[in-house]
């Protein structure tokens, strides 16, 4: 059972919006002893996403939580926005696809980086992405 | 407008990267390090990111880009100082930086492009190669 | 009238305490040789105290009410030290077991005339005593736990040494199986120790390693790829032949890493590298002369 412990929201419009909130994923790790490897995982993974965010769904809102599962302590940040979905996840999660003019590798290269990774998508109604990353993950 | 300072180091130019970069600042830095590689005719560029916490798909993107850029313009790139989180988070992502030549520090990666350009221009001016007993 | 059986445990403490001790004492499981008789005392005085002043008609019935916490915390402490002593799970659960039947035992001698109730509070009585051998356990296993893991961080840490053996090369001798948590300590400490030494060649010596499928495989290629990235180079070496026929059998590519029989031979590729040359004393001075 995961159980959300605080919880922080920031709105993404602009690129310098991403500095902002990667830093405050930072205070998050920093506050729950994650260890510097793991953090730049995360906000790395972090990072692709909001970047995804940006340029197919022009912003929307993620949140940050401190997260508890038995002992382990970890960061869950779900990236919401309205954008024009994914109708091909399953596409999308392939290393190298890139409907964009990008390497392919923000989706599944996130993933890899994380313990737990959730995306659902509907076709012009928005995409949700769910990731965690465990402290000693 | 930020921008990130170049310097000109003789045949060289000198890149320290010592704010987060987002996308935009990267893609200035792109086109001005090209720019200056052809109006200087410099032989390598030297990127620093010592400083630097977080490479993602997209910042691993502009290098690989400026290294095939200064590639073309007759110049080596040289990524130096990469920390050891930044390291393992892009070899997870999956983006090992091919083709671009790396170095633990300024000094050492100065060494490996004056090497890289007198094995390409077969210059005298190396003339320790030549000591070596056989 | 109700019958409040916490008042006659109340004003029994004496001999409850007394009943406990008898049976803990005279239990197989007593381990005198992890806890003395003065300490279990102790222990189990404190527990009674603070078990017989929480205990009221009200909460009897709600086992997991909070008034219960100060009674919970103590048990989780003495679970916790008994699981770091060694204690089995039988014995730690004995502990509370005991005390339940003291009490039980004690309430059936004192209320002899009224058999309904005192079923019914012994019934009430008994859901308590159990939510606190439940947690009991809980706590016992979490601090064994607690070992587990300091043990396999021990192991983790102690495992994976980075040795400097030259001015800037750096050995790491790899002894068992690499799985993927274990391929992030050796990263970690391999790439935080080039920037400490400033080293431009590692050698990873897989001379220790049992067996290399394509996934031990896929882990040393991320060793490599890592140290490239940071600006030094990675030789891998003690490749055995039955692991250099595995390598091939398996259609692992190992072309872009320069691979060594030996540590000797890697050695020697390392010093050629950096343009060192090491010679017998005696050849140094022929040619001097």
């Amino acid at each position: 059972m995961i159980i959300s412990l605080s919880k922080d929201v920031v709105i993404i419009q602009r690129e310098q919006d991403v500095v902002l909130f990667r830093n405050r994923v930072k205070e998050f790790a920093t506050k729950i002893k994650m260890g510097l490897v793991n953090q730049t995982k995360l906000i790395t993974a972090a990072s692709e996403l909001v970047r995804n965010m940006i340029r197919y769904a022009e912003g929307g809102d993620i949140s940050i939580e401190v997260v508890s599962k038995g002992r382990e302590n970890g960061i869950r940040l779900t990236f919401k926005d309205t954008g024009p979905g994914i109708a091909d996840i399953q596409l999308a999660m392939k290393d190298g696809y890139s409907t964009g003019k990008s390497l392919g590798l923000g989706l599944p290269g996130a993933k890899r980086l994380v313990n737990d990774f959730n995306i659902t998508s509907e076709v012009n109604k928005g995409t949700v992405v769910t990731i965690i990353k465990w402290a000693n993950g | 407008m930020d921008k990130i300072p170049i310097l000109r180091m003789g045949p060289f130019l000198l890149v320290t990267i010592q704010v987060d970069l987002y996308d935009r600042l990267a893609l200035n830095l792109e086109a001005d390090l090209v720019q200056m590689v052809s109006k200087t005719g410099a032989k390598g560029v030297l990127i620093d990111i010592s400083a630097v916490s977080i490479v993602d798909s997209f910042m691993g993107r502009i290098i690989g880009n400026i290294a095939n850029m200064s590639r073309i313009l007759d110049a080596e790139t040289v990524v130096v100082g990469m920390q050891p989180a930044v390291a393992i988070t892009l070899v997870e992502l999956g983006l090992p930086l091919k083709g671009v030549y790396t170095a633990l520090d300024v000094e050492k990666g100065m060494n490996l492009l004056r090497s890289k350009i007198s094995l390409v221009e077969d210059e005298d001016v190396n003339e320790e190669d030549d000591n070596i007993p056989v | 009238m109700a019958l409040d059986i916490t008042k006659i445990l109340k004003s029994k403490k004496k001999s409850l305490f007394e009943d406990w001790m008898k049976n803990q004492l005279s239990n197989e499981g007593l381990r005198e040789d992890l806890v003395s008789n003065e300490d279990l005392r102790a222990q189990s005085e404190e527990l009674i105290n603070i078990l017989l002043q929480t205990l009221t008609p009200e909460n009897l019935s709600d086992p997991s009410s909070a008034s219960f916490d100060p009674v919970l915390e103590i048990l989780s402490g003495i679970a916790i030290v008994r699981a770091q002593q060694g204690f089995s799970p039988r014995e730690t659960g004995l502990f509370v077991i005991s005390l339940k039947e003291a009490l039980l035992a004690r309430l059936q001698e004192e209320v002899k005339d009224n058999p309904i109730a005192i079923f019914e509070e012994s019934l009430k009585l008994n859901r308590v005593m159990d939510h606190f051998i439940i947690n009991s356990f809980e706590t016992f296993i979490k601090g064994r736990e607690e070992v587990i893991l300091r043990q396999t961080d021990e192991i983790a840490e102690i495992s994976t040494p980075v040795i400097r053996i030259w001015d800037g090369i750096l050995a790491l001798p790899i002894i068992g199986t690499l799985d993927s948590s274990r391929t992030q300590i050796i990263m970690e400490s391999l790439l935080n120790e080039i920037v400490a030494t400033g080293s431009s060649i590692t050698i990873l010596d897989i001379s220790g390693v049992p067996a290399v499928d394509s996934l031990v495989a896929q882990h040393l290629i991320k060793t490599v790829s890592a140290t490239r990235l940071m600006g030094a180079e990675c030789i891998i070496s003690g490749i055995r032949p039955e692991i250099a026929q595995t390598i091939v059998h398996l259609g692992i590519e190992l072309t872009n890493i320069v691979t060594k029989a030996t540590l000797a031979s890697a050695l020697r590729y390392a010093f050629q590298t950096l343009n060192l040359q090491v010679r017998k004393a005696g050849t140094q001075n022929a040619t001097n002369q």
